[in-house]
């Protein structure tokens, strides 16, 4: 009998260590199952950033190193010096990515590094137990802001797929969401597109996952899922900020 | 065949790690190296090799973390306040067992300080500025063929202790020129090799075992064992590393210490004491970790000072003292502030030194 559903064998066959409802699961499956589909597992380097998925490598089955505080996109770079033929990909949260790892993120970017980063975007720092982000939306609480982030406190949260579209080095750039089947299943289009983009030497590939943190958002994973719609997807909008094939018809 | 040429410091010091194997330089301007990654994006293309200049010094020790996480012998350099920023890295590296090749043009301090010669980077980079128990072997020569014969050996080095390896130059020797002996270039890994060169490094699970390169040990007595693992690597290098020049210890009234250019003023002032009369010795630490503390058990019973010729405000004395064992007394000669002492001034002051402790 044909199965008609298998596991990936881009995942480990092993528990995640991830909180009941977190999204860090979807965007790990729907990145491997991806590379499985495509036949690159054992041609992948990956590289997991500082945060709660630091632990990404015991879960993901290709080669991996773990990079320190936001340096992902540096690291990525030094390994893509050394393997020119493979694919190289980052995985970084908000803080990461964001705050602490800015620099590394537009300076690989404006290189048109070739590799993807996947930016897991959740408007908090998860680990450290939920305290505010650089994508932190206005009047979203966390235990360094209480009341809800305020402009005069705090500033305004960075959009980065549209800080990252005004490079020209990046070739493919699309924020997506997890939230929901239709968007995970849109969310691997766009993760499979990357990748392709990627094998064709076209440049820098960046697919922002928004997703949610039940845990630290102090909502049941059901109620997180209708939040990241209604408030998360408002200000930051799904959709493709950079596609250099569209661009080049 | 070897060839003797005259050679610009900075210049020969990243020839000689071309010639020793590495083959991939992350780098960010800073005086007095900034030939370096001049040089660096000039040669390493036209070898094969490739050079990439970072957005900042955290840049380019973490580019260098990848390309050693990835099995390639990788290359950077800096200066002083670089050196520091890069301290996060080094510390990632030792946790990690990541290769590199470090070189460190030394410059005054603290803070931006100057862009003149220095030697206040003793501590940073015999202690480390980061976290964690770790250490990375450092050497100091005194001349650039010194300079190029140990940077030649960094990479296998570091490949063999998968540790980052450091050589501590000051602005005077990055700037300098002296006739060099190049040797033999040494054979490069292709990405093709690694994977059964360094089965450890990531290539692609294709190789039959997935390699996973980290520091991050959250369970207490993994990250114990691994600790404990670094310094058995750690205990090795203190035995195989230690690198020291003893000239004319026999009969010295007074001892020298001194590594780097001071030890060439040193032995200048050795030479001009001589002629008055005074007996002078000279020890000259080449590894500054490990330290040679064992030479100073050479030190005769004649001797009436030990004293430290150095660019700081006597930041090796802490190592000295732990050499000389209160055996004799410890003095200083230092200029700090990228100001230099003359063989003159250091006679003078030994002779001084030397009616004090009589």
């Amino acid at each position: 009998m044909k199965p008609v559903f298998t596991v990936t064998e881009g995942m480990l066959p092993v528990s995640t260590s991830y909180c009941p409802g977190c999204t860090h699961g979807v965007a790990h499956r729907i990145i491997m199952e991806t590379l499985d589909e495509m036949g690159l597992l054992g041609d992948t380097l990956g590289v997991a950033p500082i945060g709660c998925s630091v632990v990404a490598h015991q879960f993901m089955n290709v080669d991996m190193c773990e990079a320190a505080h936001g340096r992902a996109p540096a690291v990525a770079s030094g390994i893509r010096r050394v393997h020119p033929d493979k694919v190289v990909f980052t995985y970084q949260g908000d803080g990461d990515l964001a705050s602490i790892g800015m620099g590394e993120i537009v300076h690989a970017a404006a290189r048109g590094e070739k590799f993807t980063t996947f930016f897991i975007n959740n408007g908090i720092y998860g680990m450290t137990g939920g305290q505010m982000a650089p994508t932190t939306l206005i009047g979203q609480r966390s235990t360094t802001c209480v009341d809800g982030r305020t402009r005069e406190q705090a500033g305004m949260p960075l959009k980065i797929c549209e800080l990252l579209a005004t490079l020209d080095g990046p070739a493919y750039i699309e924020r997506v969401a997890l939230n929901s089947p239709a968007h995970i299943r849109a969310a691997k289009k766009a993760v499979r597109k990357a990748f392709e983009y990627q094998l064709a030497g076209k440049g820098f590939t960046f697919i922002e996952m928004l997703s949610i943190c039940p845990t630290n958002w102090g909502l049941t994973p059901p109620k997180a899922m209708q939040w990241l719609e209604e408030n998360m997807m408002a200000y930051y909008p799904l959709g493709v900020y950079r596609d250099v094939e569209k661009e080049a018809q | 065949m070897s060839e003797k040429v005259l050679m610009k410091g900075n210049e020969a010091f990243a020839e000689a790690v071309i010639r020793g194997g590495a083959r991939f330089y992350f780098g960010y301007p800073i005086t007095p190296q900034s030939e370096i990654p001049e040089f660096m994006s000039r040669e390493l293309p036209k070898r094969g090799g490739k050079f990439l200049q970072a957005e900042s010094e955290l840049g380019a020790i973490n580019m260098a973390y990848g390309c050693g996480a990835a099995g390639g012998s990788g290359f950077i350099s800096s200066s002083s306040p670089g050196i520091a920023l890069m301290q996060e890295g080094m510390s990632f590296l030792c946790g990690a067992e990541v290769p590199v090749t470090l070189l460190n043009v030394s410059r005054g301090g603290p803070g931006i300080g100057s862009i003149q010669p220095g030697q206040a980077d003793y501590n940073q980079v015999t202690r480390g500025g980061g976290n964690g128990d770790y250490r990375i072997p450092v050497f100091a020569p005194a001349s650039i063929q010194e300079a190029v014969d140990i940077l030649y050996e960094c990479p296998s080095i570091a490949d063999k202790y998968r540790n980052p390896v450091m050589v501590l130059a000051d602005g005077l020797m990055g700037q300098m020129m002296e006739p060099v002996m190049l040797p033999e270039e040494k054979h490069a890994l292709t990405s093709e090799e690694i994977s059964t060169a360094k089965p450890w490094a990531l290539s692609g699970s294709k190789k039959g075992t997935r390699s996973v390169v980290k520091s991050l040990r959250l369970q207490p007595e993994v990250l114990e064992e691994h600790v404990e693992h670094l310094f058995e690597k750690y205990a090795a290098m203190e035995k195989e590393l230690e690198r020291v020049e003893v000239e004319n210890l026999e009969g010295a009234e007074v001892v020298f210490v001194a590594f780097g250019t001071m030890a060439r003023l040193a032995r200048e002032a050795m030479e001009l004491l001589e002629a008055q009369g005074v007996k002078a010795g000279l020890i000259r630490p080449i590894s500054l970790w490990p330290y040679p503390y064992g030479a100073f058990e050479q030190i005769p019973a004649t001797a009436k000072a030990v004293i430290s010729v150095e660019l700081s405000m006597g930041q090796m004395l802490q190592d000295i003292n732990l050499g000389v064992k209160g055996r004799v007394p410890v003095k200083l000669i230092h200029r700090v502030g990228g100001m230099l002492p003359t063989s003159l001034e250091v006679v003078e002051k030994t002779k001084k030194i030397l009616e004090e402790v009589r």
